[in-house]
Parts: structure tokens; C-alpha cells; sequence
């Protein structure tokens, strides 16, 4: 293996990672608040497909971004609505969506299937680009892989050095104290969903315009769950996030190395590393019940409904 | 002003009611998104609910797609009854087919009786087998059970194309992705000659009885809805959770395995790539519509095999995207969690004078 | 001490003073608040003086959680006005109380765990307060220092006892300079020494002007320290009285009305046998933030009530799931059932040998809501209504409905659910149906924990009959009171260790109160030597 190979491969998985770390950094946010959404590959599917269809109609890229983002956030509203509002469960309503958003992508996608559009062209920066080796690997990307950096940063500044980040994790420890003191519970994690609905999109959106760049049926294949895994490797953590979202990247484009590396294995076999690593690494981080407990937002998954404070 | 009020006690009316209310509301929803794609909503309506019952030949055609539906969903009742969030039928499901059609392959030219209850128990086993190892990491290392669940659906699904395509294919196909024909000796019997309906639709509802007099009458079903209803108290009782959570996974697994085995030991007769339109995935929403109740997943798998094989009518006449099934049960879900919250609460209209004393 | 006496005057006549000084901190008139079935508070009017501190006394039930949650904005009445230094007000929720000076200290406290003390303190901060104070930290400690409150701003909560615990939520109200601190039910999680230090500091405050709602339903603290008295019962106001003039004994009398019986003076019994025996338990705690058993050893004999007193968060829990099987961690010989090692073995293995188990929770752990009776009662009695795996359901309705009518437990019937029973009418229910199996052995915890005095007499009657007929009890408890009340023996546990065990008549309430906050650990490094009776 030369330098060159090992050069490429780290840019694809860069490449391939990205999609997972936009979608892991929206459902660490919706977690942080105490609210599980299993819906995330139903909202990346309609990101996908609505990004793809505004594109191909308008001929821009960006508003296809725009498009996916706001499909991902009416997407979380009808999960927001249902859990928050009505007390729905919140694993249900999660698959509810996920099988909604598969049906519906499909059905209004059915007509642009295998069309291709113009999608984003790398932007090489000058001077960082040049850096050796890291420099091809991290800066001659497309200008969405950049907005994943800038995502990941803010995204941790925003949950561990500010006010905001204080009180998403109070409602997500606690969300009983936190509405007795006075946070308003279900507005902050209407916020807190609804980023997530907007990330799941945009993650739709770099799949179909991006990545392929077209519309395929079904096109995330899963990734939205291995978003959910993702988080939980992450022990919540940004930094974590970014890596295992990577490191999941690498998984995905192993039968590429290998390949490059002159195996022959059965490509369908090669097809399931990523998921197989997905348990794998579930298997190593969850087996401490302790640590994940301790991890975990307290609240995770549990309903609050303010009208029954008694 | 209209105000929700929390009931005093949850309302047994409506924990009946709320899926024909869903059902209802989803039917508005769909008229109305047929209304704007300018396709007449009557005729679909029509062609989704009424046409699939209305001849024999579209009825035993529902009654093929009915039954895997129903055998997943009484698996699936029982376990999400236990809080158990099995999503894996879809993935036990295909490896049950998986398993069995190697079984069958070894049948091809024989017409040994017990060639077919060898493929159906290899099914069978191949879809606990599936069932085990995600149950076995949930209980031996606490892993999340949905998402181990989902992942051996992905991987289920990888493993069934590299049959398809490697050692299962029929060496004379011309290279395409199908095994060999399965020899008669292994293919489940048909209920009349009119159809490809067969006897694992039977199967299906003598199942679907027996885990409702589970559910009801054992101790071992009570102990399933106190782990479902509180878990906290099942523990403070002592009810074995390991031992519990084996017996649901592995008959949930069973039941799925059963369901695969016998759509390639049945109408399809072969192993090819696309056994399931997402059986397993539709079955989490007949279980959800049967209340989670065995003989309500007999009711409601009813529901969904007319909405699949209107979904089939509908594609073929009016050109709408099959995909449309997809949508109407996710849908269809919606409104029924929605609907479920006035099992809770109802809507109250007060009037001013009630606090002035 | 003048301003104190003032104060009192001023209860005595309420309408003659507002005329002639400064408005009251705060009126309620008319306050109503319904939740589905159960009128909460019908129609309360009360009144609060500059630096007054004011007991708000009722049973549990009697509506006075529900009326200070709608003063601090918690919960939004139906009807009625509050008005705040003389001005009408509307508080929809406590950021508009706390900018009105209004600080509350709940009892089940809200206090973030993975947050450190001075986070969940800025949590409570609006902008402006934030932005005026320039080092929070800082102020923390000084304020600390002030009222000798002990308050570390950088810990964090999780690493924190129950009292200190309560402590930074007062900080909190200080940091906010409360005119008026509401707090519910402080004293049941603290030890006597630390209530009176609660007391000198309330004490402090009301000097410096600052009005004080105490809610309590233990009556010698409220004739100790509150100036004037507000009684509710099921939702009205019943009485008001200067607590310094009445007794104990005649505020219970206007709390529930007449008492036929008095739930007092038992004879204390010695028993013989050893029915369990815990050796050397030392247990990790299976929960984050949990308390480690240490070392622990006692015996259980048979026919004596065995009583643990502690605040709360000490290892009551964990000493309660290592004995009934709940948490089956421990070594096989580390607990004897009649010799029967049994530390290993699960919950439903023990109570085949004999144990029962009343626990804190009634409702979601002790009952599962929305089962009926006849549910509940399989739940743990299982003993001759199965048979070969079927539930005999027509046996078990009719045993239950025997059981409701022999503890006297109001409800339709045995199909009724769990969660329609009111908490006495549940714990008595519960107490039945673990009394019905007729146990070796019952462990007990807060029997009487938010129920009625009429339940709680009750449920203390079935205890001493179970003990009478011969069983042992392991009763564990945050009231001391009922402790002395009811236990032969006692002891206290504090952080994961137990104290000696000790017959009542040989201790007093300051004793245990001392061991409550750990001081026989100092005394010996192997704590739980037992105390030969």
C-alpha cells in the first residue's frame, strides 16, 4: 500500500463519514434534551429525496440544501408533535416515522429515480491544502464537508460552554426539576428535535446531491440507525461523534480497500461490515452497564407531560 | 373554548375505537392526496380496500400476503407486550427463508414425506437462530436491542443475496439470482386449487389463538404484561427477566422464521432476492393496530394484507406507485398514536360558571 | 426578637394591622385549583406579614403542595387572585416568581445531579440577575459564610448528602434575595441536628424581614418556630391559630378532625429465634450515584420489629434489594434465611423461603397502575392459584375481594386498578397481600409514607399483629417518630454503614439522630457490632 492509497482512502471515509456526522450531530442534540427519535432514517430519506427534487426542478444545488433542511424539520414536527403533545411513545412514533418517511420518499420519488443532478464541486483551500498528507485529506472537499466541521464546532461549543447547553442537559437529566424551576420543558425539546429533523435532512440532502448524487429508493440504507449506535459509541460527545462517524465511514468503504489490497470477497458479504461493526462496537461499549448508564441522559426516552404534575 | 382534560380512568372505549378512528382518518388522508395527484380517490379507494376482497382469486391472493403478516405480528405482540423492542422480524424472517430453502435444496429431486416438515423446522430454527444472538447480546452485554435488531435485518438481508447469489443458486439458472425450483415434496399444501393460498394461513390463526390463551390465561402471559406494563414491579416480584425475555424473543424468532420458510416453501416455491415487501417492517404496525393483541393482529393483518394486494391493484390500474402502502402504513401509525391519546384525556367544553361558587 | 413579636400581633389581628402599616408580602384570595377528579384547593384565602414565618399544616391530601406550586407558578389555578405587597399579580410560571422575590425549596428537590452546584444555581438565574452578580462563585461563598450554609460552589450535586443537598437550594433562593422562601416538608429528610441547624438559619432570615411558608405536618417544629399557622384540610381552609398558644396534640385535633383512636404507647416485645441473619454484607452499588453497602450485620428475630432509621440516600435501597432478592448480587452466605443461605438467590426463590416485601414505591413498583386488584395480588402471591402453568383467575378474584374486605381497602371491587386507589387505601392493600402469605420474614419500607393517620393506624396495627403472631420485621423508615413507635430494636445506617443495633428503650431520638449522621462511624472502624439486646 502506497501513501497515495492510504491518502484516498482517508478522504473517502472523510467523504463517506460526513452524512453520519451531520445526522449523529442532530440526534446527539434531540438525545441531550431526553428525547429518543428512531425516526431519523425516515427524516434522511425525505431530506434525500425532497433535496433531490428541488435541485432537479430548479437546477440549484443550494436550494435543494434548503429544500432537505426544511423537509427534515416538518418531518421532526409531526414526531415532536405526537411525542411531546399527545404522549405518544416515543419508539413508536420514532419507527412510525421511519416507515412513513420510506413509504413517502418512494412514492414521490418514483418519478426521478435513476435522473442525475449537478452537485457541489470541491473547493481546495489554499495553503491547508497543502499541508502534506492532511492537507488532501481534510481540505479538498466539497463545501458541505467543510459545513460538517463547522457544525461539529458549534455544535460542541454550543452544548458544553454555554447557557443553552446548561439547560439541555437539565431537561434531559431531569425534566420534572427543570419545569419546577421554570424551563420550559417542551419548548426546549421541540428546539432540540427540530435541529435534529434540520441535520437528518441536510444529511438526506449531501446522500442525494452529494454523495451519489441521485435518487435512489431506500438510498440511506440504514444509516440513520447507525446514526442512533453512533451516538451511543460517542458516550454523547462531539469529539467521539466526529471520529466514530469517520471510523463508520471507513467501515463502509472497506470492500474498496480491500479490493485495492487485491482480496476477493463476495461484495454482498463485504456489504454488511459496516452493520456488522455497527453491533460489534455496540457489543464492546454497552457491555458496561454501569458507564453507559452514568453516560446516558437520565431522562432518555421517558415521557414528560406537564399537565400531570400533580 | 375546548380544553383536554385528563380522564379519571383510561376509557376502554377508546382503546377499541382508536384504530377504526385511525383507519378512518388515514382514508381521508389518502382521498385527499389522490384528490391533488388528480387521480379519481373513489376508484382507488375502491381498488385499495373493496377490489381485493370482491373475487376468489384476489381473496386467496390476500390471504398469501396475511399470513406472514400475522405470524411476525404475533411474535411481535407478545414481545412488545414484554417491552421487549424486537424491530427484527423482517431480518428473522429471511434468514427463516434463508435456512429453510437450504434444507428444501437438498430435497429437490425426493419425495420423502418428511422433506417438508425438515424445511419448515429448519425455518423455523434459522429464524430463532436470528432472534438468539441479538437476545443473547441484550442479555449478556446490555446492548440496545432495537438497534441490534435492525442491524441483523441489514445483515439478514446481505446474507440471503450472497445465497441468492453464491452457494444456493441453481447451478443450471443461467447465472440469474435464484436457487433451484423446490421439489413438490416441499412445498406447503395449497387450500384450493382457485389460488396460491396455502396451509400456513392455518397455521398463522391456530398460532395467533394459542399466544392469545398465553396472554390471558397463563402465568407465564401475566408476567409478560407486568414486564410490559412496569417493569420496576416485575422485578420487585421476582419474575425471571432472562428467562422471560428467551421465551418471547425465541417464539417471536419461531413465528418469523415460520412466516419465511413458508412464502419459499409456498407461493414462491424457490429462494430469489426479494422474498419480503417488508413483512417484518409492516408487521410492527399490524401489531400496533391489533392493540397488541393476538387475535387483534388477526383483525388488523387482515387490514394490511387488503391495503398490500389493493396496493398491487391500484399499481396496475391506475399507475400509483406501489410505494404508496409504504406511506398509508406510517400513516396509518400516526393516527393511531395520535387517536390513542384520547384514551387518556378527552376534550372538554367548559363553561365559566363551574368555579364561581 | 422584637420584630419577631411584632409579627405575632399582627396574626392575631390581621385586618386591623394592613390598615394601618405596610401591605402584607402576600394575599391569596379565593384560590381553586381542580385536577380531574379531586378538587385540590377550593377556594383558599390566607395571608403572609413582612418576616413572618407561617406554617401551612394539613394531611397528606390536604391540598398544601398544590397551593404553594400555584404561588410559585407551578401549577396554574382555576380561580382565584394573589396578591404580592399589595398589587395583584399573575405568576404563570417561577422565573415570574422568582423576579416577583419569591424562592421555593421543593421536597423532592430540583437540583440537577451531573451539574455542579454553581450550574444549577445559574440555571435559576434570569439574565439580568446573572449579568448584575459579577463572580457567581464568589457570591456563593460568601452567602455561604453569611448564613453558615457550607455550600461548595465547584462540587458537584451527585457528590452531595441529602442535607447539603437541601442546603444549595436555599443558596439558590438567597443568591435571588428572597422575600419569600416557600418549603415543603424540609425537616422529614434531615436529621435532628440538622433541622435545628435548618431552623437557626430560617430563623436568621425571618430577622432580616424575609416572609417564610413552611409546610410541615410535624407539629412540635411548627410550634417551635412559626408565628402563625394556616390548616387545610381536603382542600380547604379549616382553621388559623398562633401555633406558640396551641399543642401539638390540639393542632392534630384541627389537621384531621376527631381521632377515635390514638395511634400511640405499644408494648415493645423481645423475641428468641434469629430468622435472618446478614453477615459481613458488603455490596457496590449497582446504580450510579448509589451507596456502597459496608460491612453490614445484623439479625432479624422472630417476633420483634427491627427498625433502621437514616436520611435518606444512605443505602436503604440497596440494603432492602440485597435482602429481598431484588439485587442478588451478593455472596450466597453473606444472608440467612433460618440458615438457609440465601444472599444469591432472586426476589421470587426468596419469597418461596418465607420473605415479604412492602416497598417504598407503591404505585409502579409495589402495584403495577393500570392492573386490577385481583392482578396485583398475583403479582406476588402466586401460591395456589396457578396450576400447571394456568392462573386459577376465579380463585384469585375471590381471595382478593377477601382481602379488600379484611384491611378495609375502599375500592369498587377487586377489578378496580391500582392506580384508582388513594395512597392509603394502595399501602393497606399491599401490607394484605404480603401479610396474606403469611411471611417469615417482612421487610417494610416507609410504610406510612404520604398516607392519611387513619391508614397509617391502620397499616401500624397489621405490623404489630404480623410481629404478635410471630414473624420478624425489618422495618425501615425516615420517621423517627414511627420508629420509636413501633420498633423493638434500632438502628441507623449513614453512607453504606450500619450503626450498633440497640433496644428502643435504651436510646433516645438524639442518640440515633447522632448515629443518622454517621457519628459511630468514627467510633469504630468495623461498624454493626451488634449491641447484644
Amino acid at each position: 500500500m502506497d501513501i497515495d492509497f492510504i491518502t484516498q482512502i482517508l478522504f473517502a471515509a472523510i467523504k463517506t463519514g460526513t452524512p453520519l456526522l451531520f445526522i449523529a450531530l442532530g440526534e446527539v442534540i434531540c438525545e441531550k434534551s431526553g428525547v429518543l427519535n428512531l425516526g431519523q432514517e425516515g427524516m434522511m430519506l425525505m431530506g434525500a429525496v425532497v433535496g433531490f427534487l428541488a435541485a432537479y426542478t430548479t437546477g440549484s444545488a443550494g436550494l435543494g440544501i434548503f429544500g432537505a433542511i426544511f423537509m427534515g424539520m416538518i418531518m421532526s414536527l409531526i414526531f415532536a408533535f405526537l411525542v411531546l403533545h399527545l404522549g405518544a411513545n416515543q419508539v413508536a412514533t420514532g419507527l412510525a416515522l421511519t416507515i412513513f418517511g420510506t413509504g413517502l420518499s418512494a412514492f414521490v420519488g418514483a418519478d426521478v429515480v435513476g435522473q442525475t443532478v449537478q452537485g457541489f464541486q470541491p473547493i481546495i483551500i489554499p495553503l491547508l491544502s497543502d499541508i502534506p498528507l492532511l492537507g488532501k485529506i481534510l481540505f479538498t472537499h466539497d463545501l458541505l464537508v467543510y459545513v460538517s466541521f463547522a457544525m461539529a464546532g458549534s455544535v460542541a461549543y454550543v452544548a458544553n460552554r454555554t447557557r443553552t447547553g446548561l439547560v439541555l442537559k437539565a431537561v434531559g437529566e431531569n425534566p420534572h426539576a427543570a419545569n419546577a424551576i421554570g424551563i420550559k420543558v417542551l419548548r426546549v425539546r421541540y428546539c432540540a428535535i427540530m435541529f435534529g429533523g434540520a441535520m437528518a435532512g441536510l444529511s438526506g440532502a449531501y446522500m442525494s446531491l452529494v454523495y451519489t448524487p441521485m435518487w435512489i429508493e431506500n438510498m440511506s440504507s440504514g444509516r440513520g440507525w447507525i446514526a442512533l449506535a453512533l451516538v451511543v459509541f460517542a458516550s454523547w460527545r462531539i469529539g467521539n461523534i466526529m471520529l466514530g462517524a469517520y471510523l463508520f465511514g471507513l467501515a463502509s468503504i472497506m470492500h474498496l480497500v480491500l479490493q485495492g489490497m487485491g482480496w476477493s470477497i463476495s461484495p454482498n458479504l463485504l456489504a454488511m461490515l459496516p452493520y456488522v461493526a455497527t453491533v460489534l462496537v455496540m457489543v464492546i461499549i454497552s457491555a458496561d452497564k454501569f458507564k453507559e448508564k452514568l453516560l446516558a441522559p437520565r431522562s432518555l426516552g421517558k415521557p414528560f407531560d406537564p399537565r400531570q404534575m400533580a | 373554548m375546548i380544553q383536554v382534560t385528563a380522564r379519571i380512568e383510561p376509557s376502554k372505549l377508546m382503546t377499541f375505537a382508536s384504530p377504526l378512528l385511525a383507519i378512518f382518518l388515514t382514508l381521508i388522508f389518502g382521498s385527499i392526496l389522490f384528490s391533488l395527484l388528480d387521480k379519481d380517490p373513489l376508484q382507488a379507494m375502491h381498488l385499495l380496500l373493496i377490489a381485493p376482497l370482491s373475487d376468489a382469486y384476489n381473496f386467496s391472493e390476500m390471504l398469501v400476503k396475511m399470513g406472514p403478516l400475522l405470524l411476525c405480528a404475533v411474535g411481535l405482540s407478545l414481545c412488545y407486550r414484554a417491552n421487549l423492542w424486537n424491530i427484527g422480524a423482517e431480518g428473522q424472517l429471511l434468514i427463516g427463508a434463508l435456512g429453510g430453502s437450504a434444507m428444501a435444496l437438498q430435497f429437490v429431486d425426493s419425495e420423502a414425506w418428511f422433506a417438508l416438515p425438515l424445511t419448515l423446522i429448519a425455518g423455523i430454527l434459522s429464524g430463532m437462530l436470528w432472534a438468539a444472538i441479538p437476545t443473547f447480546l441484550k442479555l449478556k452485554f446490555n446492548s440496545n436491542l432495537i438497534l441490534t435488531t435492525i442491524m441483523f435485518n441489514y445483515i439478514a438481508l446481505y446474507l440471503l443475496l450472497w445465497g441468492v447469489h453464491g452457494p444456493l443458486r441453481d447451478p443450471d439458472g443461467f447465472g440469474f439470482p435464484e436457487s433451484a425450483i423446490f421439489s413438490d415434496a416441499t412445498i406447503l399444501p395449497l387450500l384450493n386449487e382457485d389460488g396460491r393460498a396455502h396451509i400456513g394461513i392455518i397455521f398463522a390463526i391456530l398460532l395467533a389463538i394459542f399466544a392469545a390463551f398465553v396472554l390471558a390465561k397463563s402465568h407465564l402471559g401475566f408476567q409478560i404484561k407486568v414486564f410490559g406494563a412496569d417493569e420496576p414491579a416485575a422485578r420487585y416480584a421476582g419474575f425471571n427477566q432472562t428467562k422471560l425475555t428467551w421465551a418471547v424473543m425465541l417464539f417471536a424468532g419461531a413465528l418469523a422464521g415460520l412466516a419465511g420458510v413458508s412464502e419459499v416453501a409456498g407461493p414462491i416455491g424457490q429462494l430469489v432476492p426479494g422474498i419480503s415487501p417488508g413483512y417484518g417492517y409492516s408487521a410492527i404496525i399490524v401489531a400496533y393496530l391489533g392493540r397488541l393483541h393476538p387475535l387483534g393482529a388477526l383483525l388488523s393483518a387482515t387490514f394490511m394484507a387488503v391495503l398490500y394486494m389493493g396496493g398491487d391493484l391500484a399499481q396496475i390500474e391506475m399507475g400509483i406507485p406501489i410505494a404508496v402502502v409504504g406511506m398509508f402504513q406510517g400513516v396509518l401509525l400516526f393516527f393511531l398514536l395520535a387517536c390513542d391519546f384520547f384514551i387518556h384525556y378527552r376534550l372538554t367544553f367548559p363553561s365559566n360558571s363551574q368555579y364561581q361558587n | 426578637m422584637s420584630q419577631v413579636s411584632r409579627d405575632v400581633i399582627v396574626i392575631e389581628t390581621p385586618n386591623l394591622t394592613r390598615k394601618e402599616s405596610a401591605p402584607p408580602r402576600l394575599t391569596l384570595k379565593n384560590i381553586t385549583k381542580e385536577y380531574p377528579g379531586c378538587l385540590a384547593n377550593d377556594n383558599i384565602s390566607m395571608s403572609l406579614e413582612n418576616g413572618e414565618i407561617h406554617a401551612l399544616l394539613g394531611e397528606n391530601g390536604a391540598g398544601k403542595s398544590t397551593l404553594v406550586k400555584a404561588i410559585y407558578g407551578v401549577v396554574a389555578p382555576n380561580a382565584g387572585e394573589l396578591i404580592w405587597e399589595g398589587s395583584s399579580v399573575k405568576i404563570s410560571n417561577p422565573a415570574n416568581a422568582r423576579d416577583l422575590g419569591i424562592g421555593m425549596v421543593f421536597q423532592h428537590f430540583s437540583l440537577f445531579e451531573t451539574l455542579s452546584v454553581s450550574q444549577n444555581i445559574e440555571l435559576c438565574l434570569s439574565k439580568e440577575q446573572l449579568a448584575s452578580i459579577p463572580d457567581l462563585s464568589q457570591r456563593i461563598s460568601q452567602l455561604s459564610e453569611q448564613y453558615g450554609l457550607n455550600v461548595d460552589p465547584d462540587k458537584y450535586v451527585h457528590s452531595l448528602s441529602i442535607g447539603e443537598r437541601q442546603r444549595v437550594e436555599i443558596m439558590r433562593c438567597l443568591v435571588q434575595s428572597v422575600k419569600l422562601l416557600i418549603l415543603d416538608e424540609p425537616t422529614s429528610v434531615l436529621t435532628p441536628q440538622e433541622v435545628a441547624g435548618l431552623f437557626v438559619v430560617l430563623k436568621q432570615l425571618s430577622k432580616e424581614g424575609c416572609s417564610i411558608l413552611f409546610i410541615s405536618h410535624k407539629l412540635h417544629e411548627v410550634t417551635e418556630i412559626c408565628q402563625s399557622a394556616t390548616i387545610l384540610r381536603a382542600g380547604k381552609v379549616v382553621d388559623t391559630c398562633n401555633p406558640k398558644e396551641e399543642t401539638p396534640a390540639s393542632l392534630a385535633k384541627m389537621m384531621v378532625g376527631d381521632l377515635a383512636e390514638q395511634d400511640a404507647g405499644y408494648t415493645k416485645k423481645t423475641g428468641d429465634k434469629v430468622c435472618l441473619e446478614v453477615i459481613n454484607l458488603s455490596l457496590s452499588s449497582a446504580q450510579p450515584f448509589g451507596t456502597q453497602l459496608k460491612n453490614i450485620q445484623f439479625d432479624l428475630v422472630a417476633g420483634e420489629i427491627l427498625g433502621i432509621a437514616g436520611v435518606a440516600g444512605n443505602g436503604q435501597e440497596e440494603l432492602m434489594s440485597a435482602i429481598s432478592g431484588e439485587d442478588s448480587r451478593a455472596a450466597p452466605d453473606m444472608i440467612k434465611l433460618n440458615q438457609v443461605p440465601i444472599g444469591d438467590l432472586g426476589a421470587g426463590k426468596r419469597r418461596q423461603l418465607g420473605m415479604a416485601y412492602v416497598p417504598e414505591e407503591r404505585l409502579g413498583r409495589g402495584a403495577v397502575p393500570d392492573m386490577s386488584l385481583s392482578e396485583n395480588t398475583l403479582l406476588t402471591h402466586s401460591k395456589g392459584f396457578i396450576h400447571k402453568g394456568i392462573v386459577d383467575w376465579k380463585g384469585l378474584k375471590s381471595y382478593t375481594s377477601q382481602l379488600i374486605d379484611s384491611f378495609k381497602v375502599k375500592c369498587h371491587g377487586e377489578f378496580s386498578e391500582a392506580q384508582s386507589l388513594s395512597g392509603g387505601n394502595l399501602q393497606k392493600f399491599i401490607m394484605g397481600r404480603e401479610i396474606g402469605q403469611s411471611p417469615k420474614v417482612l421487610i417494610c419500607a416507609h410504610p406510612t409514607w404520604g398516607v392519611d393517620v387513619g391508614a397509617a393506624l391502620a397499616i401500624h396495627q397489621a405490623l404489630l399483629k404480623l410481629r404478635d403472631e410471630g414473624a420478624a420485621i425489618l422495618l425501615v423508615s425516615e420517621d423517627i417518630d414511627e420508629l420509636f413507635l413501633l420498633a423493638d430494636r434500632m438502628a441507623a445506617v449513614c453512607d453504606g454503614f450500619l450503626s450498633p443495633v440497640i433496644r428502643c428503650e435504651d436510646t433516645n431520638i438524639d442518640q440515633i439522630g447522632q448515629w443518622m449522621a454517621g457519628t459511630f462511624i468514627s467510633e469504630t472502624d468495623t461498624p454493626s457490632k451488634e449491641a447484644s439486646a
